[in-house]
């Protein structure tokens, strides 16, 4: 179907693509792993024709295949479904699905034809298996809606050749085992897919074969059936990660640092009430939707709540703005780190420093003492091991998803925190920085921090926390310690309704 | 922030070429070179370009548009926008006519007209930055909305006010500041350097810089976006009114039409000098070289007996160019 011969990119004289040669057969899905920086990303650029190989060549059956422009792939049938979906939420879907290129009532007249756009729709609709009409507005659809939406898109383009990068990262269990049925069923009709996940038990249910990727190289393409994830894991760090979770050890907790009683607000939760303890990680498992995320914003003070008490370090809190509550020592690392969590275009030293300004500044004009600032920062990119070649005043936009979360972590670490909220600390970041991410949390909680976290993966939960609340419907439906953690007592209390319906 | 560009590698004449072109285009500096070979190229053929008067009248022209150009690029490096500029110049200009005029002002022939006059300038204009401030911030309307329908409604007010007359028979002590070009430059100066202290060396620029940046990073990180928002819409009506006392005490009367004509200067001025229509980068000193290359159009066009209507025309493709050159510059950044 596709192949890749020898294919090599620079990028001002540093490689990062170096003869990297695989073949995708028809019919066959291809799992492509590597942690970020990897090269994945250029070379499906390459594919898209959003960059342009300096040596090498592709082949699409059998035929030299060089797009130019994205709109040249998409003509040679080869789709993308990027992890930010490239829907437009005011649109209807069938708008979307077509946007590219909309049927006309005839070849010289600039109308569209509805209807024909409508009925195809709907036939696309049926093959993903969305029943919705085609002229709902996007904006209605769930995440793992849209996801299917993109997947209509791709097939009405004929697409031969799909690509999906994280496409799983914002969906519940539910979308996901729904898109993984559809991905197989395209599998059956013949189409090829290239599947770009860090969730490698995904990449090793789905895929027939895996190919991974490691600084530009590509350092093993094997059948799926022969491999399992530690196999993987240790190709793509180059080295075997023996432990990811660094193990509770000794930890002591000590008094309660941020308390929550009967908190409720209409939609998101209701009747919250827990306690969390110095030295202590409390885990908070559910599913999107469930009111994890909700509950953080009202503990931040970023959302109202009509009702309860939040208490920090036993003082309440109620209605103090976020800027009061971070002068009291709570931080909140927020689930998009894009959007909320980082000026992109503005330097690392910027970023880390921007919680910590106030410190940083003397007297009533508020004069800044840079050196002390660029000290502490220096400090703190030692401290969550940022990567070394970046330099302070490099964008963050530059930098790796793992690294950019390490900014955000050590933009609220240099607050000296009493109290830290995660929101999802790792997603989209590969595995050797989950694990430095991990390493830091268990380390912060040695050394009093409390940590709320959030995380839709339960094994980061079961492998860090001390406690694990679980939410379903914007309630605490179980709660459980380290010692009787159950991943399938845990799914069950996050399920229950969906599984009884 | 300081762009760090990496060149690369040189090979042989072209690539030193295309690699200095790189670096000129990408410098900090490139505006100011621009201006100068402007002025350069010109010098030649324009009678009375080169010349002591010329050089004071270029100066007289481009001070009191340099003071509205930097609040306003205050507000843009915000993320903001701020078109009631001229708004402020026109009304203050009115008002100050209106208390210190021997013919008709309220305090006329008063030792305390000129204070009283200059307070209340500057009161207008931090009045108006507080009603802009106030409806970008409490009443979240889009501050190119918000301020264009605040430049309409004080520009009505001021000529509304004066029935478009102009106000005469200002205090000699306040005409004073006219005469003496050196005055006004210091004042400008003055403007200037505590624009780029608070922009560089203060916790409210780095918090400017950051709600320019991301405004939603930078609330949850704590930083008070409403009340530094409002700050910067305050402190732009102030630059305004001290440009405006510039103009008023140049041209010696409280015209409601001040500056009617100059908007598009200032806020092409900010352009040229290398500030983000969005928002978080920008430099003062960028904004001192682009009020400097527009000046030095207008004077020398002017010399050499274009119409206002010309000018205004290549005003407008000088404009264009340099947000052209600002979007290569920033392709050139970002591949970097």
């Amino acid at each position: 179907m596709i192949g890749f011969r020898n294919i090599t990119k620079r990028f001002f004289g540093v490689p990062v693509l170096r003869d990297v040669s695989f073949a995708v057969p028809p019919g066959h899905t291809v799992g492509l792993v590597g942690e970020n920086g990897a090269g994945k990303s250029t070379l499906m650029n390459i594919l898209g024709g959003n960059l342009q190989p300096d040596a090498g060549s592709m082949l699409l059956d059998g035929r030299p295949y060089a797009p130019r422009t994205p709109r040249d792939a998409a003509r040679s049938g080869v789709a993308f479904i990027h992890q930010e979906l490239n829907l437009f939420p005011n649109l209807s879907i069938a708008e979307n699905v077509f946007v590219a290129g909309f049927p006309r009532r005839a070849r010289w007249l600039p109308l569209l034809d509805r209807r024909r756009i409508h009925d195809r729709t709907r036939e696309l609709l049926a093959q993903v298996e969305l029943s919705r009409p085609p002229e709902t507005p996007v904006e209605h659809l769930s995440a793992g809606e849209r996801q299917l939406v993109e997947i209509a898109k791709a097939l009405a383009l004929d697409a031969r050749l799909i690509l999906l990068d994280e496409p799983t990262t914002s969906l519940t269990d539910v979308e996901k085992a729904l898109l993984f049925g559809i991905m197989a069923r395209l599998r059956s009709r013949g189409l090829s897919m290239i599947y770009i996940s860090h969730s490698l038990g995904h990449v090793l249910r789905l895929c027939d074969s895996v190919a991974v990727m490691r600084d530009g190289t590509l350092v093993a393409h094997q059948s799926a059936a022969a491999l399992d994830t530690d196999r993987i894991v240790s190709w793509m760090v180059g080295r075997e990660i023996r432990q990811l979770y660094p193990g509770r050890g000794d930890r002591t907790t000590g008094a309660v640092a941020l308390e929550a009683r009967g908190l409720s607000q209409s939609g998101t939760v209701s009747d919250i009430s827990f306690e969390l303890r110095r030295g202590e990680i409390l885990g908070i498992a559910g599913l999107m939707g469930s009111g994890r995320s909700e509950l953080a914003r009202i503990l931040f003070g970023l959302d109202p709540c009509a009702a309860g008490e939040i208490r920090l370090d036993g003082e309440p809190i109620h209605g103090l703005p976020p800027r009061e509550r971070i002068r009291r020592g709570l931080a909140f690392l927020t689930e998009d780190r894009r959007a909320e969590g980082l000026c992109l275009e503005a330097s690392i030293a910027d970023n880390l420093s921007l919680v910590s300004w106030p410190r940083f500044a003397t007297g009533p004009l508020g004069l800044l003492r840079r050196r002390d600032a660029g000290a502490a920062v220096t400090g703190m990119r030692e401290a969550v091991r940022l990567t070394t070649s970046a330099r302070d005043t490099q964008p963050v936009k530059t930098l790796s998803g793992g690294n950019q979360q390490k900014v955000v972590l050590g933009k609220w670490l240099l607050n000296r925190p009493g109290v830290l909220l995660l929101d999802e600390p790792t997603r989209g970041i590969d595995v050797g920085a989950k694990q430095e991410v991990y390493r830091l949390i268990a380390d912060l909680a040695r050394q009093g921090t409390a940590i709320l976290m959030i995380s839709s993966e339960l094994e980061e939960l079961t492998g860090l926390c001390d406690r694990i609340l679980v939410m379903r419907r914007g309630r605490i439906r179980d709660a459980m310690a380290a010692q009787e953690f159950d991943r399938e007592r845990i799914l069950r209390a996050a399920l229950h309704d969906e599984t009884a319906a | 922030m300081t762009p760090n560009v990496v060149a690369p590698p040189v090979s042989g004449p072209a690539g030193g070429i295309l690699s200095g072109l790189r670096r000129l285009l990408t410098s900090e500096s490139l505006v100011l070179w621009l201006a100068l070979a402007y002025a350069a190229t010109l010098a030649p053929f324009t009678p009375g370009f080169v010349s002591a008067s010329n050089g004071q009248a270029l100066l007289a022209y481009a001070l009191p548009i340099l003071t509205a150009s930097l609040g306003l690029t205050l507000v843009l490096i915000l993320g903001g926008m701020d078109l009631s500029v001229t708004a402020v110049i026109s009304l203050a200009s009115v008002v100050g006519g209106r208390i210190m005029s021997a013919e008709e002002g309220w305090m006329a022939g008063s030792p305390l007209a000129v204070p009283a006059g200059v307070a209340a300038m500057l009161l207008v204009g931090a009045g108006v930055g507080a009603v802009n401030g106030w409806v970008v911030t409490a009443c979240r309307v889009p501050a190119f909305i918000a301020t264009l329908a605040t430049l309409m409604l004080f520009s009505g007010l001021a000529l509304w006010m004066t029935q478009s007359r102009k106000i005469g028979g200002l205090p000699p002590g306040f005409v004073l500041l006219g005469q003496r070009l050196w005055m006004a430059t210091a004042i400008t100066a003055g403007v200037a350097a505590l624009a780029q202290a608070a922009l560089s060396r203060t916790l409210y620029g780095q918090w400017v810089r950051a709600i320019g940046y991301n405004p939603r990073a930078a609330r949850i990180s704590g930083v008070p976006v409403h009340r530094v928002t409002f700050a910067t819409y305050v402190a732009c009506g102030l630059f305004a009114a001290v440009s405006s006392i510039l103009f008023t005490a140049a041209l010696e009367t409280g015209n409601p039409e001040m500056a009617r004509d100059n908007l598009l200067d200032v806020v092409g001025a900010v352009v040229i000098g290398g500030t983000s229509l969005y928002g978080g980068r920008g430099r003062i000193l960028g904004t001192v070289f682009g009020v400097l290359f527009l000046s030095l159009v207008d004077n020398s066009l002017n010399l050499l007996g274009l119409t206002f209507y010309n000018i205004t025309m290549i005003k407008g493709g000088v404009i264009l160019g340099a947000a052209l050159m600002d979007a290569l510059r920033n392709r050139l950044l970002a591949a970097a």
